[in-house]
């Protein structure tokens, strides 16, 4: 689980990096050639597999824990807890449930589109012709509803992200009365820029690029 | 100070329970919480009615045999003391305060808010112990200690298993119960000798016992009357893993053939 998590978040540092290009490079020629090479390196290829399978070990793992945490308290309380505890911590498979519905329309929209469905628009850079990715994303973000939609999951994904990394390193053992509250603020510091990075793309391009 | 209570009434593990609810007038802000139990049950005896069994001993904080989950909180309002330390001036005038045993599959209910938390002794008897005699409390310094070890262990031996712990995580987890053990002699040269065996008996025997899992709430933590930290979830995670991945096989002849 908590392995799983910590391979998921550097996935996502590598994802926000090369999606923060499209705010930078108007020209969409860095994204486009950095979606190339995603989609096209041996290399990465393989870790796209390593990646399906950290996904599918992480939920696995969150679904049996969940099921086997009810089965360990089979008659509840009447007056719920009131202890105090991390907030999100309590709320990880329902954010989680929401955030895998989120990842297959996400899928869809783009991975999916690009990798079997086809029509993508292209793009000529160098005299090489590129599927243009970043078009795709520029269209879809212009869309408010759809603007809106991947605001508000990713913000799912937020709270998801602040119980998870500091979580995951109490999972395997590392808790150190020098380094813990350091990796306590790290965690949510994580937490917001990977938010605040994935919900700027939308936004930037839903206001300020031109239709 | 005059009270409602809506306490949990069941007659033993098999039967469904429910709530009954008591009026109590005229109680002290200085009681206890448990004498104002014993107040109510005296009621109910001249009544002819049938007292409210709850768990008690030692009624000054260090036995661990008291524990009710009193509106929504294990030992109820007041941080790091027991059920029995607990007084009335930490409740209002006219409050209704609802009382429940410890819910968790592990602990089953014996009668009222009396649980069965003879788990917590069974996982002790898969390993928490040393083995040897290791004799008389030795000669102070004669076995070089590092002050810090020896103050994490003593703070780790505090827990007095109470099952608050398990009562106050979501998932019931008997995490924070089973670290501490496990830390208290793990930072012992005494304890050291058997750690790695140790821990990797204590958690298969807490997970066949029907505990959840640690998710990292930390509401356990927060509810401990003896504040044990979860930095003993995370010592006890470190032994376990390093247990599973780096403690040798043992040899044929160390199994007697």
């Amino acid at each position: 689980m908590s392995l799983a998590g910590l391979f998921l978040i550097t996935f996502l540092l590598v994802h926000l990096g090369l999606n923060l290009t499209l705010l930078f490079d108007k020209s969409r020629e860095v994204f486009n050639l950095a979606a190339h090479f995603m989609a096209t390196n041996p290399l990465i290829k393989v870790f796209e597999v390593i990646l399906f399978g950290g996904i599918l070990i992480h939920i696995f793992w969150g679904i049996t824990l969940f099921f086997q945490n009810r089965a360990a308290r089979p008659q509840q309380y009447y007056v719920s807890n009131n202890s105090q505890q991390s907030v999100f911590s309590k709320y990880m498979i329902h954010t989680g449930v929401i955030i895998l519905a989120f990842l297959v329309l996400h899928l869809m929209d783009f991975w999916f589109k690009a990798k079997f469905i086809g029509g993508m628009p292209e793009v000529s850079i160098d005299g090489k012709t590129y599927e243009d990715m970043g078009l795709l994303v520029v269209e879809k973000f212009k869309s408010p509803i759809f603007s809106a939609i991947y605001v508000g999951f990713l913000l799912l994904l937020g709270f998801h992200l602040d119980h998870a990394f500091q979580s995951a390193l109490q999972s395997v053992g590392l808790n150190h009365s020098k380094y813990t509250p350091f990796f306590k603020a790290f965690s949510r510091i994580l937490a917001i820029v990977i938010t605040v990075g994935f919900i700027a793309i939308p936004v930037v391009v839903y206001f300020t690029f031109p239709s | 100070m005059n009270l409602t209570l809506k306490i949990w009434r069941q007659k033993n593990a098999k039967t469904k329970g429910k709530f009954e609810s008591f009026k109590l007038n005229d109680i002290s802000p200085e009681a206890s919480f448990l004498e104002m139990l014993d107040i109510l049950n005296q009621q109910l005896i001249d009544e002819g009615k049938e007292p409210v069994a709850f768990d008690h001993d030692c009624r000054e904080g260090i036995c661990g045999t008291c524990g009710l989950y009193i509106n929504g909180r294990p030992h109820g309002p007041e941080r790091g003391v027991t059920t029995c330390q607990l007084h009335m001036r930490k409740f209002k005038d006219g409050d209704t305060i609802v009382i429940e045993p410890w819910r968790a599959k592990a602990f089953p209910i014996v009668r009222d808010l009396v649980v069965d938390r003879s788990a917590f002794d069974l996982i002790m008897q898969a390993g928490g112990f040393v083995s040897v005699n290791t004799g008389n409390a030795p000669d102070a310094n004669s076995s070089p200690i590092p002050k810090l070890d020896a103050d994490r262990a003593f703070e780790a031996a505090a827990c007095i298993g109470c099952g608050a712990c398990v009562a106050a995580c979501k998932n019931a987890s008997a995490m924070l119960y089973v670290s501490a053990k496990v830390s208290h002699l793990a930072l012992l040269p005494q304890g050291k000798v058997e750690a790695a065996e140790r821990v990797q008996k204590m958690v298969a025997k807490m997970d066949e016992l029907g505990f959840g899992n640690c998710t990292n709430t930390y509401a356990c933590e927060f509810e401990c009357p003896k504040n044990i930290s979860v930095s003993n979830i995370a010592r006890m995670n470190r032994e376990f893993l390093s247990a599973k991945l780096f403690a040798e096989k043992p040899s044929p002849i160390d199994m007697g053939d």
